[in-house]
């Protein structure tokens, strides 16, 4: 037996996994290494940012732009949005998806602090459904180690996820009941939860 | 301890007779208005109580002298629990989690110093493996019932709060400690719960005072990861077929 680390051995095993993955699903083939190497990049750059020690001002940008250039904002912005989504005009809709993607660049980048000293590598990618599931594991300071999956979906034309779960927790999910309540606190009107949004996170 | 089986069946019982079946990403709520009333009510004495006396406790996650205490205290209460999750995971029929539980509690009781350490984890590749009585009904197929924010407890489902209540009768450390002693050991998880409340702080803010509506995202964000814990997730979402 080598000494190996187990970081190295378990990529290594998430390496392996992508392999059979590879060997099962001949016509996904590609999809499944791009899916894992997009979360990977994604995270790679999350981590320059975290640790370029920048004001966090700075640092949610640079999230937010993380985000837009990884993530299908479109898809993300619509489901949150839910029904309401439909009777949206181009340009309500628009100024909407801006005001979100600020918010959720806020919102997310605020937790930074949790996520200096980690590491989170990337174990494994499956197809579900229509799209792929990258899934990852999270060593933060002092706490067991937590599961992050990424959904990765090419249907909006390029490679993007679109939803990310930590420990059973759905982003998709929670993001679609919290911009829900905010709508409804505004009685339906786009405007006024767009303005909101761009105040919150 | 017959008495002890009784009170399980009960409890099963309990939750069958509340239960509807939950069709994957749904939550069961007919309770939807008291719960609120004591959302309400767990929030502001988190606001007024719990945030003020947790503040500074180890907002750093650092290395402070407080930390370090309440990190032994909340060792101590976890370390008295062991005994019932080793009892949880027998009643599932989980021998090798049962048994390295018992192993945990061994090492912690003794070379831990009566638990206040976490050499088992450190040291020996013993992590704690958690579960609850709440976990064995659902393995033996009591449905999850009905959402419930408890006061003080915060979110749970009538099967867990049945759960809850077994797993403080069946305790197998009533065997060894006075009930004095046993409480106690109560006392500590709850010092450790808030020590949690100031580690995580920024997301309990993010949930409790900063959402919409902090009732719905609780629930929806403590019920995903119960599923999760069970092994009971719904199905993933998929928006593009919307």
């Amino acid at each position: 037996m080598t000494l190996m680390p187990n970081e190295t051995r378990r990529g290594f095993l998430g390496l392996m996994g992508a392999g059979a993955a590879f060997a099962a699903f001949p016509a996904h083939a590609l999809d499944t290494v791009q899916a894992s190497s997009l979360v990977q990049k994604s995270l790679d750059e999350v981590y320059a940012v975290i640790n370029s020690g920048q004001p966090p001002a700075r640092m949610y940008k640079e999230f937010e732009s993380i985000f837009a250039r990884y993530a299908d904002v479109d898809i993300i912005a619509r489901s949150a949005l839910g029904p309401a989504a439909r009777q949206a005009s181009p340009a309500e809709f628009s100024a909407y998806r801006q005001a979100f993607l600020g918010y959720i660049g806020r919102k997310y980048g605020k937790r930074f602090r949790e996520f200096i000293g980690s590491k989170i590598e990337v174990t494994g990618a499956r197809p579900v459904k229509s799209f792929f599931a990258v899934s990852s594991v999270a060593h933060l300071r002092g706490r067991s180690p937590m599961e992050v999956e990424w959904h990765v979906s090419d249907k909006s034309g390029k490679s993007r996820y679109f939803n990310i779960i930590i420990e059973g927790v759905n982003m998709l999910a929670s993001e679609r009941a919290e911009v829900t309540a905010m709508l409804a606190r505004r009685k339906g009107d786009m405007a006024g939860l767009t303005s909101d949004l761009q105040q919150a996170g | 301890m017959p008495r002890n089986t009784i009170f399980a069946v009960l409890a099963c019982g309990f939750c069958a007779a509340c239960a509807t079946n939950h069709s994957q990403n749904d939550i069961h709520d007919p309770f939807e208005p008291m719960n609120r009333q004591v959302h309400a009510f767990n929030r502001g004495l988190d606001a007024h109580v719990v945030k003020p006396a947790t503040a500074g406790l180890s907002s750093d996650g650092g290395g402070g002298m407080g930390s370090h205490v309440l990190q032994g205290i909340g060792n101590f209460g976890s370390n008295l629990a062991q005994p019932g999750k080793a009892l949880n995971h027998l009643l599932q029929g989980r021998v090798e989690p049962a048994v390295m539980t018992g192993f945990r509690f061994a090492v912690n009781s003794t070379l831990g110093l009566a638990g206040f350490l976490d050499p088992a984890s450190a040291d020996f590749a013993l992590p704690e493996q958690d579960t609850d009585f709440g976990e064995t009904l659902a393995v033996w197929g009591v449905p999850e019932g009905a959402y419930l924010e408890l006061p003080l407890l915060g979110p749970s489902t009538t099967r867990d709060t049945a759960g809850r209540v077994v797993d403080l009768v069946i305790d197998p450390m009533h065997q060894v400690l006075d009930l004095d002693e046993w409480l106690i050991g109560l006392g500590a998880r709850a010092v450790s719960k808030a020590g949690e409340r100031a580690r995580f702080g920024d997301s309990v803010d993010s949930i409790l005072h900063e959402s919409a509506d902090s009732y719905a995202q609780t629930r929806l964000i403590w019920m995903q990861h119960r599923r999760h814990e069970l092994g009971q997730e719904g199905e993933e979402i998929d928006p593009y077929a919307e």
